[in-house]
Parts: C-alpha cells; structure tokens; sequence
C-alpha cells in the first residue's frame, strides 16, 4: 500500500516544539531591547518553518520522524511523532507565524502597544503549544500541550486589559478550561477502558466496549474539542475574544488555538475511535448535526455584525465546521476537503485579518458602517480582503474553492446530499456577508479617505502574501510546500483503513 | 545495623536544644543551627531513602531492645518519601526564613527556631516511627511547638492557636484512647505486631472504637471537614515563615499517619472491606474539596483564600484515601508531595507580598505582575499547578485520583475533581487578574521592579521550578517509590 510508513527516531519534531520557548526566554531576557527583542521572534519563526519543512520530504515518503522522551506517567510516554497530518498543520501555523512576527511588529509599533515584551512571549509559547498538538504521539502529550495553549492564550486575550478585555478573558477561560476537563475526562476514560492512549491511523478503540461506553467517551471528546473549535454551543467565546490584537485574531484564532481545536477533532475521529465506529455508534451523526447548524447559523450570525472582526470571527466559526464536517464522513474526499480547509481556510482568515488589523491601525475603524469608500486608501489592503473573500465564498481560483469541491465530493459520495445542499447555502451566505464589506469599501463615498495611504509595509506585505498564498494553494494546490501530498496522505491513511 | 531512621529526628531535636543556648550568645547563631540542623536531617533523610529503594526497608531498634519489647523506627518506601517531603520544604522555608522573620517578629527570633526544629523533630519522629504509643508522643511534640509557633505572630494570632490547642487537644486524646483499646485488645504497641495480632480480632468492638477515635484524631490533626475549623485563623495571622513551615507539612504528616493506619497498622482487609471508615473519609473528603474552594472563592485576604484552598486541596488526599485502590493512594500520596510544593511556594509568595507591600488584600494587588514579576511568575506556576494544567506538578496527582476514580466507578468523586478544578480556577485567575491586568492609578514613571532579596526569592523560585520538575518526572517517583506502597491495596484477583 502506498501510504505504508515507519518512524525512525529524530530530534526534529521536539526541537520544532522547543525552538519557540527558548525563543520566549530571549524575549523576556531583552525586553529592554525592542530591535533585539523582535530578532528573537523572526529567528524563532523562520528556524521553526525551516524545521517543519525539513520533515515533509521524508513524511511524504512514509518515514515518520519520531522521538519518546521519557514515561509523563507509568506506562505513558511524552512522544512526539511528525505523521503527515501533524505535518500539514504544523506547516501551515509556522509558515503563517513567519508573516505574523512581521505584522505583529508594524502592528504594536503603529498603534505603540503596552506590554509588547509579554505578547511576543506568549505568542512564542502558544506556537510552541501547537507544534506540540501537531506532533503529539498520544493523547495525554495532546492533552498537556493543548492545556498550554489554553493558558498561553489568555495573556493575549486580555492584552488591551480594558473591562472588555478581562471579561472576554473571563469568558475564553470559562469555555476553554472546562472544556479541557472535559476533554481529561475522555482521556482518563480511555485510558482506563482501552489502557493504552496512542494514536493510529483508523483508531485504536475497540467497538467491544459497547456503544453507551463509547458514545459517552466521544461526547466528552467533543465538548473537548469543540470548544476551541468553536463548535456551537460551545463558540460564544471566539467573538468575545476578538477584543484581542488583530495579529492575536488573525494566527490565534483562525490558525493555531481554533485549527487545534478541529486538528483534535481529526484525531479523536480519525486516530482514536476511527471513522467506521464513530459512524456506528451514531456519533458522526451527532457531530454531522452540530457542525451543519453551527455552518448555517454562523453564516447568519456573521450578517449581523457590524464589528469587522466580529463578523470574521463567526465566519471563522462557520468554516471551522466545515473542517468537522469532513472528518465525520465516510469518504476519503470528505476527509481531504476538511483537512485540505485547515491550511486554505487558515491562508484566507488570516488575511482577512490582516486587513482588518491594518485599517484598524491606520484609521482607527473597526466598525463595518464607518468603512465607506476605504478602497480608495488602502486599496491593496481592500483588494487582498477581496481575494480571500472570494476564496471563503467558494470562488475559484482561490484556494477555499478546492476544499469546498473535496467536501462537496465527499458529502455526495457518503450519501448525504443535505450536506451538499448546506455547503452550497453557506457559499451564498458567505458571499452574503462579505459583500456588503466589498460594496461600501468601493463604491460609496467618503469625504475621510480621499488620498492613497495605506499601512506600514511591515503590515502591508505580509498581508498581501497571504493572500497571493490563497490564490496559490488554488491554483497549484501542491504548490512548493507539498501541502495537498500531505493532507491528501493523511486522509487516505485514516479512510483507507476506518472504513467499513 | 544502619542508624539512618533515628538520626533523623535526633539531629533536629538536639538542634531544637542548642537554638536557645546559642541564641542566647547571638541572635544570628540560631538561623545557622536551624539551617545545619535541617540540611543535616534532609541529607539523612536522602541517604535513608535511597538505602531503602536499594535495599529494602530499614528497622531500627531503639537502645538495641527488640520489639515488641523495644520502640523500633522504621523506614520503608512511604516512611521514607514522607520524611523526605518533609524536611525538604522544612529546609527550604528556613532558607527563606531567615529575613521575612526578622522583619515580622524579630524579638522572637530564638525562640521561634527552637520551636521550628521541635515541630520538624515531631513531624518526622511520627513518619519514622514504628511504635504507636511514640507516635503519640511525637504528636505532641509536633502540636505543641506548633502552637507556640502559631501564636507568635499579631494580636489574633493567640486566639487562634488557643482554639486549636483546644481541638488539637481533643485530638491528642482521642488519639491516646484508641492506642489504649488497642493495647489492651493486642498486648502491643509496635505497629507491625498489631498489625499481625489484629486479624484475628477483627470482630471485636473495642478494634473498632480503636480505629474509629484514631481516625477522628487524625481527620482533626489533618484538618479534614468538617473537623477543618481551627485551620483558616491559624493560616492567617501566624507569622508568614511559620504559615509557610506548618501549612505545607503539618496537615499532610496527619494524612500520612491516616495511610499508615491504613496500610501497616489495620490493614486495607479491615478498614475498608469490613469496617469502611476509608469510605467514610473519601466522601466527607468529597465535600470539604467543594466546600474550601467555595470558601476560597469568597475570600478577599490572600492568606485567607490560601488557607481555605488548602482545606479543598487535602481533601484531594482524602479522596486517594477514600478510595483506598493503588491509583487512588498514588494520587493521594503524590498530591501530599506536589501540594507541599504547590502550599509552600504559595505562602512564601504571600510572604513576599507582605515584605514588600505590607498586607494581603487582593484588591490591593494591581500592578505586582510589573514591580514583583519573579514573585509572581513564581506565584503563576503554582496557581497554574493548583488548578491542575499540565505539566505542572499538581495535574499529575488528579490524573491518578481520576483514574482510580474510574477505577473504582465512583463518580461523584470524578464529578469532584473535575468541578474542583474549575472552582480553584475561579479563585485563582482572580489574583491573576488583579495582578497582571489592573493598572494601578498611577501613571507616572515605570516603577522599579522591587521583588525581595534573593534570599526569600530564590526559595520561592526553587519551588515553582519544583513543581515543573515534579511534574514532568512524576512518573519516576510513582515507579520507584510509591508503587510498591500501593501494591498492598491491589484487590486480588484484579
């Protein structure tokens, strides 16, 4: 079979994971020193994208970098393995950390931040957390580094430390922390009924538990990762959270925090209980359910809102159940649009919230109604929101038209046209939303932006290769990072073997 | 014959005596003894330790007279890690000690370390000992230097520590009643000689009015609800150093002295399967985990909440020894461990608080993240610990009180640590708030950071860093420590 792999032992997927918080030490060491400071973030950045990048070639070619460090408890080791789904995703967040630094730095510069010493800490931390999730070999390594970034989080929710701030702090807190002791729960249960906690590709839980067992363990699994998912009932938190700085909003909560909610979701589904017995047990129904509500629901919740970022953040919420959607079905498609969506979706969010950052830190405006006529400013910004609108929405080129396709694909393969039809009423929904942004950008006038002057390049260029990177994972969706190889990897592995 | 079990408590005891006569010379020399004395015992306690994951237990004869005849101190796997627990923090907090005590209660100097080296003497005479009617007289010791200690300290300290000589008291005779039905059901007093006579008399009622007023003893000395009463004052108004030595250990020698019962003395056959006082202590543990932390919650003194929250957190040991399985006894004993990390570090950052700032309302604490920020990173990791986020210490000891929860299908208990772990969240990003995210009025020139002098930071650091290291390589000390005192509770054929 083409997708048979072995590991072999390599220091690569822990220094992927250490580079940041050596990475934080230097920061909070040169906090007196902002260029130096700053250094310290590129370097970690550009090492850790270096790093993943280094492990694709072998991925691919069904070699799994692995390393065990020692026994966390008796019998459980702290392992990291680099499959190709931790790979994917890990490439992606560090890819976009890259242009993040670079935005993160003309951002607090621009608007002369407070406590910048402590965001670039954290954000350090939360990036070293995700690599962790990405390459977790077993659910209690996933479990500690998912309850890092839960805590690392917090500091850059309340970073404007205003009454709004600390309430959203608050509430992040309250959703998350209780969905992480839902989430120990569901370990702790494994681990006691299955007495191992490794992931495999197809699932390691055995259907002789029994279905109330099972079905009982997975719903504990999905308040633990639906909250950082954003999986409704559990969202409200994201849209509260968008109080944070944009650059926080922009690779926190539509790359990293909330991508590692729905990377959880594929490897509950796809490595725990595997895609045939989550579908046995009535599960993915359960899930198909919530994650078809959450995608219309928050497509309308989106038209509401007049906070640009706000309105980001439910559209976030919808197409991260676009993602859980496809790891429930039965199809290896379905399984390639969803994990394929991790990577678009995160190319097309964050640019849009690059572009939200970047009027906010040049005119001040968060609110969609007090944005008329801002194309003719910034219209490079405008014309970047354009493109991942349009990619959101479902148009080609861009590249959230090829995960939509996947999943389309999937859903019809898998007997479920009413998630076709859902699919296709989110994409008018989307452009729904998003439209009205374009219009009043364009063509109503303004007596405020009336002459070309758009933000600081260290914002500006970022955000415009984010953009040409949605175009590119479009058009040439293996592009030179090998990103749909690796996806494409990881969904046959699990539905190849999951499937009934 | 190794001497290791006695040296331990002789050295802090003979040190206890020394303080007042070289302290009589000068003030200082009374810190310099504390701190060989207590360095001295911890190396012994080492040694002791690692000679018995090496080579077995160690039994000790007193004056060489066999026992039943003779006292006999034992050291063994859980003797060994409590003593080792023990004179660690004892260490430690007497580094620290040393300025914050000066600077609160300097006329008391001498006789405060005296007292200090009695309690530690007494606190790990009743670890090693292997002699019920000496354990009696350890605990005395222990309490009524604590006492003392605790009464040092402002204007309410002396109430407080009265009211718990009062119960304290109680306790002690409770204790001395049930050692007396035994002795007289037995014949003996060496606690593996009752252990061997006791089986046969399993039915008997005088053994379980034994058990029944030992436990009572133990639950007060250990602050278990609802016989917790005498624990918030005597946390608040004792001076900080002394909170700091006898929050972390005093209660937690009490719930080793529960699981010594447990395991050596009447054995799991009888105190859980035929008379199920273990259960009883696991529910009403149950209940005072929500109870302290509701309390916590509703505290404004940072002592105060500390001192509820720590009512909640033995109650984590209660559960382990409620459940009386080998996971839930693993948790219970490495919960004893991480909360003595997690309580001491808390209590000197409380400390520190007090030397910079002089006082502990919460609300009072914005800004301290920018001017004490090695304080509070220290005070960061064991809140973090506390609620329980990995990799910190304290998530470990509420994996194994989960699993053994599961274990045994008990499910209030499960519902407990988990809604616990939210409760404690609650009380502590409260602090964390007002700490790290509420300006202070002033918006003048960027203050200087002040943390203390090294001498009180860097213990505070050890211990934060300590419940990292706890953390990551807790599964060492469960394999080559705290499993093999599990084994005896592993129900056969399981």
């Amino acid at each position: 079979m083409a997708y048979a792999s072995e590991i072999y032992f390599s220091l690569t997927p822990l220094l992927a994971v250490l580079v940041s918080p050596a990475a934080a030490i230097l920061i909070l060491l040169s906090s007196q020193k902002p260029n130096l400071r700053e250094t310290w973030t590129v370097l970690a950045a550009v090492g850790k994208f270096a790093l993943v990048i280094s492990m694709v070639a072998p991925v691919l070619a069904g070699q799994y970098p692995a390393i065990t460090l020692f026994d966390i408890a008796p019998g459980i080791s702290l392992a990291l393995k680099a499959d190709p789904l931790g790979v994917s995703f890990a490439l992606s967040a560090s890819l976009l950390w890259i242009l993040t630094s670079f935005y993160s730095i003309g951002y607090m510069r621009t608007l002369k931040e407070h406590s910048q010493t402590r965001y670039f800490a954290s954000f350090a931390i939360c990036l070293s957390a995700t690599m962790g999730i990405a390459f977790a070999a077993n659910l209690l390594t996933f479990l500690i580094f998912y309850e890092v970034l839960t805590i690392a989080t917090y500091p850059l929710v309340i970073h404007k430390e205003s009454a709004a701030a600390i309430s959203a702090g608050r509430k992040y807190l309250a959703f998350l922390l209780t969905s992480g002791v839902a989430l120990l729960l569901a370990v702790a249960l494994t681990q006691m009924n299955a007495g191992t906690l490794e992931f495999s590709p197809g699932g390691f839980l055995s259907p002789s538990l029994g279905q109330a067992t099972l079905l009982g363990i997975f719903i504990l699994f999905l308040v633990g990762v639906g909250a950082k998912s954003g999986l409704m009932p559990f969202h409200s938190w994201l849209p509260s959270a968008m109080v944070a700085p944009s650059p926080v909003s922009a690779l926190l909560h539509a790359v990293a925090v909330v991508k590692a909610g729905v990377f959880g979701f594929a490897r509950v589904v796809g490595y725990v209980f595997g895609p045939g017995l989550t579908a046995d047990i009535g599960a993915a129904t359960l899930v198909g359910v919530l994650a078809g509500a959450t995608i219309i629901i928050a497509s309308l919740l989106a038209m509401a809102q007049d906070n640009l970022k706000r309105r980001l953040a439910y559209s976030t919420i919808g197409h991260l159940s676009y993602i859980i959607l496809g790891t429930v079905l039965l199809a290896p498609a379905a399984w390639l649009g969803g994990l394929f969506h991790i990577t678009t979706h995160a190319a097309m969010k964050i640019t849009l919230f690059f572009c939200a950052g970047a009027i906010y830190a040049k005119t001040g405006r968060e609110n969609i109604s007090e944005m008329d006529g801002i194309g003719k400013q910034m219209p490079l910004t405008m014309a970047a929101f354009i493109v991942g609108a349009l990619g959101l929405a479902g148009v080609p080129p861009v590249g959230g038209f090829l995960s939509k396709w996947f999943l389309a694909e999937g859903a019809v393969v898998s007997g479920h046209p009413v998630l076709l039809g859902v699919l296709l009423l989110s994409g008018i929904l989307n452009a729904g939303y998003f439209f009205p942004v374009v219009v009043r950008a364009y063509f109503r006038p303004s007596k405020h932006f009336v002459r070309f002057d758009e933000a600081s390049p260290a914002m500006l260029i970022p955000l415009l290769l984010t953009a040409a990177f949605a175009v590119l994972l479009g058009i040439y969706p293996d592009g030179i990072f090998r990103f749909y190889s690796l996806t494409a990897a990881a969904a046959f592995s699990v539905v190849a073997r999951g499937a009934p | 014959m190794s001497h290791l079990p006695v040296l331990i408590p002789v050295t802090l005891l003979l040190s206890a005596f020394l303080i007042p006569l070289a302290g009589s010379i000068k003030r200082d020399f009374a810190f310099a003894i504390a701190l060989v004395g207590a360095a001295l015992a911890f190396a012994f306690t080492l040694a002791g330790l690692f000679t018995v994951i090496t080579q077995g237990e160690i039994r000790y004869h007193l004056g060489g007279w066999a026992p039943p005849i003779g006292i006999e101190y034992v050291l063994d796997a859980l003797s060994g890690f409590m003593a080792t627990v023990v004179t660690l923090i004892g260490l430690v907090v007497l580094i620290y000690s040393r300025r914050s005590v000066l600077h609160e209660v300097a006329p008391r100097v001498v006789p405060l370390y005296a007292l200090a080296m009695l309690l530690l003497a007494g606190l790990v005479g009743i670890i090693v000992t292997g002699d019920l009617f000496n354990f009696f007289v350890f605990l005395e010791i222990s309490s009524i230097s604590a006492y003392a200690l605790m009464a040092i300290g402002d204007d309410r300290a002396p109430v407080a520590a009265f009211r718990y000589l009062i119960l304290g008291s109680i306790a002690g005779s409770f204790y001395v009643l049930g050692v007396g039905f035994l002795y007289f059901s037995t014949g003996s007093l060496n606690m593996a000689d009752v252990a061997q006579r006791l089986p046969e008399l399993y039915q008997s009622r005088a053994v379980a009015a034994a058990a029944i007023f030992i436990f009572i003893a133990l639950g007060l000395k250990m602050a278990l609800f609802p016989l917790h009463l005498w624990l918030p004052d005597v946390y608040t108004y004792a001076p900080s150093a002394v909170t700091a030595l006898i929050a972390p250990i005093m209660t937690k020698v009490a719930a080793y002295a529960l699981i010594r019962m447990l395991l050596t003395v009447f054995q799991p056959a009888y105190l859980r399967d035929l008379l199920p006082l273990t259960s009883v202590i696991g529910w009403l543990a149950a209940c005072g985990i929500l109870y302290g932390s509701i309390m916590a919650i509703a505290q404004s003194d940072l002592r105060r909440m500390l001192a509820y929250s720590s009512i909640s957190q033995i109650g984590y040991i209660g559960i382990g020894i409620g459940l009386a399985n080998p996971l839930g006894i693993i948790g219970a004993l490495l919960h004893i461990l991480n909360h003595a990390f997690m309580k001491a570090c808390l209590f000197l950052v409380a400390g520190n608080i007090r030397w910079r700032t002089g006082q502990w309302e919460i609300r009072r604490f914005a800004g301290l993240g920018r001017t004490m920020p090695w304080t509070m990173a220290g005070f960061s990791v064991a809140a973090l610990s506390m609620v329980g986020i990995p990799p910190a210490a304290g998530f470990f000891s509420k994996w194994y009180l989960l699993l053994g929860s599961i274990d045994a299908g008990n499910w209030f208990f499960v519902a407990v640590i988990l809604a616990s772990s939210l409760l404690t969240a609650v009380y502590f990003f409260r602090v964390l708030e007002q700490v790290y995210a509420t300006h202070t009025n002033e918006e003048s020139a960027p203050m200087k950071a002040s943390d203390p002098p090294l001498s009180m930071l860097l213990p505070t650091l050890f211990l934060g860093a300590g419940l990292l290291i706890l953390g990551l390589f807790n599964s060492a000390i469960v394999t080559y420590i705290l499993n093999s005192v599990a084994q005896p509770l592993q129900r056969p054929g399981s």
